[in-house]
């Protein structure tokens, strides 16, 4: 037991060492001297550590009994790692805080991270040493350092807008007076649009926004499963591509669509101009052109949701209502119907949080019509930087996405009749009811066109003059964006490029590591059981309900200064994805994992395979597909992220999405739509190049991953 | 081949506020293959996992050939499985799968190469090496399933069910192929599953477990032959259990059955009401009433071939009769005459 925990111990100890004689790194202040250096010459606060790295190297050294040693791991670590963070709390950039110290510091850089790491892992190793989680020290690393990334990356952020909402105007400190009155303010909660009056509140402006969009990408997305799984239609592979095209799509381009066909130069707004005298008006900017936008944006997330849900259906039930004499439609109204809701209400609570959430069409579309996501961008960059009030919207949207999230977990978690079993059901769904299949195509087939339709016109539109007044074909949006000279060498001339370039490399380093992160919280969920693992999942769960643009208000408001420094660098927007798109991951990798048997996992421990051997060797390589989709996912939502990506970007780091909306901003409409273009073929091949991948690899082996 | 002991001292296990085992205490001698067996939910498989190391007890010691590995990990524990539903690795070959565990244990290529072709000699599957185990027929995998467990030379062979997923024609095959070769290596086996009659078939003892308990344990024979409750008498072959009423205790017992008296040739403790057992072929059927015969109605007839299964009606309650096929059976409705040996009868606590 000793001998094992020692063995553990050791290459962390030689990397603390290492690391510690050339650590603080990262600072600024380009002193390169190591922690201990700095503690002799009076910085008595960075003691902590190494007082932890001692105590815990004399428990080891003193060959106690197993439990004893494990014990003062534990507290070994504990004490160095509170130190640690309570010195890099308390004494921040600026020096004084609470009078403690006259000093001040820079941020933390590698040296403290290796030393942080290594404390860490000297609670959990302890604690695996107490007989937790089977003894497993890898399990309870592994818990331990994904606990320490969310807690760090999620919560600590979090807990920044939580008490910026307190602050006093004027930075005169913190307190409760102001924030009441700001919290339910008038300007916020007004609901007088309902009553006939010119303007409704941001907060209410977005509820209503996201009922209606939840509510219709629902229905839509109904439509399109059903007759994707219950009719002949013969065009199903064409409904196949509008669910990726959510995925690949840029978020304001559907906006930058919609305004070149229904904006107040619109070629249909034209057309019934011409044709009829209407009158041009801008109808578009405000809550119908955002919700349409939201519809065309989100409904194929619902079809993807509601294709699992129709087919969950299982046919022997429909088979076992028709042999009781039910007519095709009674079948499908008192059967199949209601067998879908609690994936019905899924869909719903999706969408809803989904057009909370989002800020492309919105910031493209919305006129005078305000939405919290908007809101908090303007109270940040606009004229009048208020971040108490950033803060107090963000605490506003957060709270509509969290219950719905809250509720979506509580109240539909235990109640899916999804009936798909082990079991082979060779039955066949029942066909639709004539009356349901027409209303069906009625709803879901116009939609579709108008999808390729505004689809179409992106392409289009990017390679006219100017939209609306002169349709001469062109390549200048291209030149603009992506010239190339080639002279002396190839010279990438174009406006674009650089972002372009910074976009892809940041998506590539981030995609592998939220992959990782992902696949072993998923792991770890499905696999290894312990103490507070439920708190566990909703923690690592939670970043998918925060909407981008409050995670972009907390970034920037959490890792502006000390102890954590980290806005301008391409670091932060490598994080901010990683923790964003993390929850796809894990699901992902649940789903994939719940389908290997445990005892597959068990059979390699019993021949002697530690955790993460078996990880290495027999989990990760069963896992192929879902490792692709996740690093295809994470990728491609990188490229296509705007919200959180906004508030981050730098003069050095600028993203593809942040670019397209200075030009979107600048009404440079052509340039915008000519590289959403290249960003949306660029995904495409990217994808297609992986599900090649996926589909040789699914040919080598058998379908079944089963144990026998 | 090593051969280890368990020893369970007062091993309990907890799921929150489930209990999955009281606490237990238990011998399993080197070299013996030992049934664990129940009916679902009665302790055995978490009894396997805690020894196999793949639950941690939730107090008391677990020794393995004499060592304390309570809290040791699955990992280093020194005992093999052989799971259910085989947990080949479906990416590795059958050659793959038998060396993964030398593998992992960093032994020399050559070595590793050697020793998993000689498992797979063992279970009679040389030249299968290179197929996927989706390749192969259940028997098949299943016997890659064993070899890959004693390629390591484990102190302790689990078995959970290894048998449950073969046809029933099948099973039997196996189940010798299973016993001999733990026999041949002088293994040290511990065998989960919940067919009495296979737990009959390949155990040297059975520890019939119940409720989280240990019900009663000792060889087949004991169990069948000398009951220690209705539950033990009911699971371990079929058995009729009449009311009865011990009027007299000691050395031989008499008592009331259906308000006549009886006398057994068998010691009893005291007095009271008990359960008679009499097992269906111990029950003999005659047309015409013979001296003691208990009147009784043939409810339901079945003729198997070689045997005759009938359900009778009779004032003690419904009884279960088999006898051999005769040319004349009796048909449903005709009215019978039981007699049993009192030799055959065994008595249990009421």
């Amino acid at each position: 037991m000793i001998g094992l925990a020692g063995y553990a111990l050791l290459p962390w100890y030689i990397s603390a060492g290492g690391f510690w004689s050339f650590g603080w790194l990262a600072a600024p202040l380009g002193a390169g001297s190591s922690a201990l250096v700095w503690a002799m010459s009076g910085r008595l606060w960075l003691v902590g550590p190494l007082l932890g790295l001692g105590f815990a190297a004399a428990v080891l050294a003193a060959r106690r009994p197993p439990l004893a040693t494990a014990r003062g791991l534990v507290a070994a670590g504990a004490l160095g790692l509170a130190t640690m963070l309570g010195q890099g709390l308390m004494i921040l950039g600026t020096g004084t805080r609470f009078g403690l110290a006259e000093a001040s510091q820079p941020g933390m850089g590698a040296g403290a991270f290796v030393t942080a790491a290594a404390l860490l892992f000297l609670i959990t190793t302890g604690i695996s040493g107490l007989g937790r989680g089977r003894g497993d020290a890898f399990v309870t690393g592994l818990v331990g350092l994904v606990v320490a990334l969310v807690a760090v990356f999620v919560f600590y952020p979090m807990a920044f807008i939580l008490i910026r909402a307190f602050e006093l105007k004027g930075g005169a400190g913190f307190g409760v007076s102001e924030f009441l009155p700001r919290f339910f303010a008038p300007e916020i909660w007004s609901v007088s649009c309902l009553g006939g009056g010119r303007w409704c509140g941001p907060a209410v402006n977005s509820l209503l926004l996201a009922l209606l969009t939840g509510a219709g990408t629902t229905l839509l997305g109904l439509a399109f499963a059903l007759i994707f799984t219950r009719t002949d239609f013969p065009a199903k592979r064409l409904l196949r591509v509008l669910t990726i095209l959510p995925i690949i799509t840029p978020p304001f381009v559907i906006g930058l669509a919609l305004i070149l066909l229904f904006g107040r130069a619109g070629t249909i707004t034209e057309f019934f101009a011409d044709a009829f005298g209407w009158e041009k008006t801008r109808w578009l900017y405000g809550f119908w052109g955002v919700w349409l936008a939201q519809m065309l944006s989100f409904a194929p997330i619902a079809f993807l949701v509601l294709i699992g849900v129709v087919e969950g259906v299982s046919p022997s039930m429909e088979e076992a209502s028709q042999t009781l004499n039910a007519t095709r439609w009674q079948t499908f109204r008192y059967v199949s119907l209601p067998l879908m809701r609690p994936g019905l209400a899924n869909a719903f609570l999706l969408g809803f949080i989904e057009s909370l959430a989002d800020f492309g069409n919105p910031l493209v579309l919305g006129g005078n019509f305000n939405v919290l996501s908007t809101d908090i961008y303007f109270a940040i960059v606009g004229t009048v930087a208020d971040p108490a009030k950033a803060a107090i919207l963000s605490m506003i949207l957060l709270a509509m996405t969290l219950s719905a999230f809250v509720l979506q977990r509580q109240w539909l978690g235990n109640k899916s009749y999804a009936t798909v079993t082990g079991k082979a059901d060779s039955g066949r769904h029942a066909a639709l009811s004539s009356g349901v299949r027409r209303a069906c195509y009625a709803l879901a087939l116009p939609w579709a066109a108008f999808t390729l339709a505004v689809y179409l016109l992106i392409v289009f539109g990017s390679f006219v003059k100017l939209w609306g007044y002169d349709h001469t074909f062109t390549l200048i949006h291209y030149k603009r964006a992506f010239g190339i000279i080639m002279r002396n060498g190839i010279h990438f001339t174009g406006a674009a490029w650089d972002s372009y370039f910074t976009t892809l490399t940041i998506s590539a380093i981030s995609a592998p590591l939220t992959a990782a992160v992902g696949l072993a919280t998923a792991y770890l969920l499905v696999r290894q059981n312990f103490i507070g693992k439920g708190a566990f999942e909703f923690s690592t769960m939670l970043s998918f309900a925060i909407p981008g643009t409050v995670i972009g208000v907390a970034y920037v408001m959490a890792f502006n200064f000390p102890p954590i420094e980290l806005t301008g660098t391409a670091l932060i927007l490598i994080i901010v994805f990683v923790f964003r798109n993390m929850p796809v991951g894990v699901r992902g990798g649940i789903a994939a994992m719940s389908q290997l048997d445990r005892s597959l996992d068990e059979a390699s421990i019993m021949l002697g395979a530690n955790s993460a051997t078996t990880l290495r060797r027999v989990i990760l390589p069963l896992l192929g597909p879902a490792i692709l989709a996740a690093l295809t996912y994470s990728f491609v939502r990188a490229i296509t992220s705007v919200s959180a990506v906004i508030f981050l970007v730098s003069a050095r780091h600028n993203m593809a999405t942040a670019f397209i909306v200075g030009r979107v901003e600048n009404n440079e409409f052509g340039i915008a739509i000519a590289y959403a273009t290249v960003l949306i073929v660029t995904m495409l091949a990217a994808i297609l190049a992986l599900q090649a991948l996926i589909g040789r690899r699914r040919l080598r082996r058998t379908d079944r991953v089963e144990a026998h | 081949m090593t051969r280890g002991s368990v020893r369970f001292e007062g091993v309990g296990k907890r799921f929150g506020k489930v209990t999955a085992l009281e606490p237990l205490t238990l011998d399993i001698a080197p070299g013996t293959l030992v049934t664990l067996l129940g009916p679902s939910g009665c302790g055995k498989t978490t009894t396997l996992r805690l020894i196999a190391g793949l639950e941690s007890a939730s107090e008391g010691r677990i020794l393995i050939g004499g060592h304390d590995v309570t809290h040791l990990a699955a990992t280093y524990r020194r005992v093999s499985m052989v799971f259910q539903s085989y947990a080949l690795f479906p990416h590795m070959t059958v050659l793959e799968n038998v060396a993964y565990g030398l593998r992992v244990k960093r032994l020399p290529k050559a070595d590793v190469q050697a020793q998993a072709e000689e498992g797979l000699a063992l279970v009679g599957l040389t030249g299968f090496g290179a197929r996927l185990p989706s390749e192969l027929s259940g028997g098949q995998q299943q016997r890659v399933a064993v070899a890959r467990a004693i390629v390591l030379e484990p102190e302790v062979l689990l078995l959970d069910e290894p048998l449950s997923n073969l046809d029933a024609k099948l099973r039997r095959h196996v189940r010798e192929e299973i016993r001999q070769i733990q026999q041949r290596l002088g293994l040290t086996a511990v065998y989960v599953t919940h067919d009495q009659e296979e737990a009959m078939a390949v155990s040297d003892r059975i520890i019939v477990m119940k409720n989280a308990e240990i019900a009663q344990e000792g060889s087949p024979h004991d169990l069948y032959d000398r009951p220690a409750s209705a539950f033990i008498a009911d699971f371990i072959g079929d058995a009729n259990l009449i009311d009865v009423e011990v009027t007299l205790a000691g050395a031989t017992t008499g008592l009331t059955l259906l308000d006549r008296p009886l006398t057994l040739p068998l010691a009893s403790i005291e007095t009271g009401p008990a359960k008679l057992v009499l097992r269906p072929h111990q029950l003999q059927l005659s047309a015409e009433p013979l001296p003691g015969s208990l009147p009784a109605e043939v409810r339901y007839a079945a003729w198997l071939g070689n045997q005759i299964q009938y359900t009778l009606d009779s004032a003690a309650g419904p009884l279960f009769a088999i006898t051999a096929p005769v040319a004349a059976p009796f048909r449903q409705g005709d009215s019978v005459h039981l007699t049993f040996a009192a030799s055959d009868a065994r008595l249990v606590r009421g």
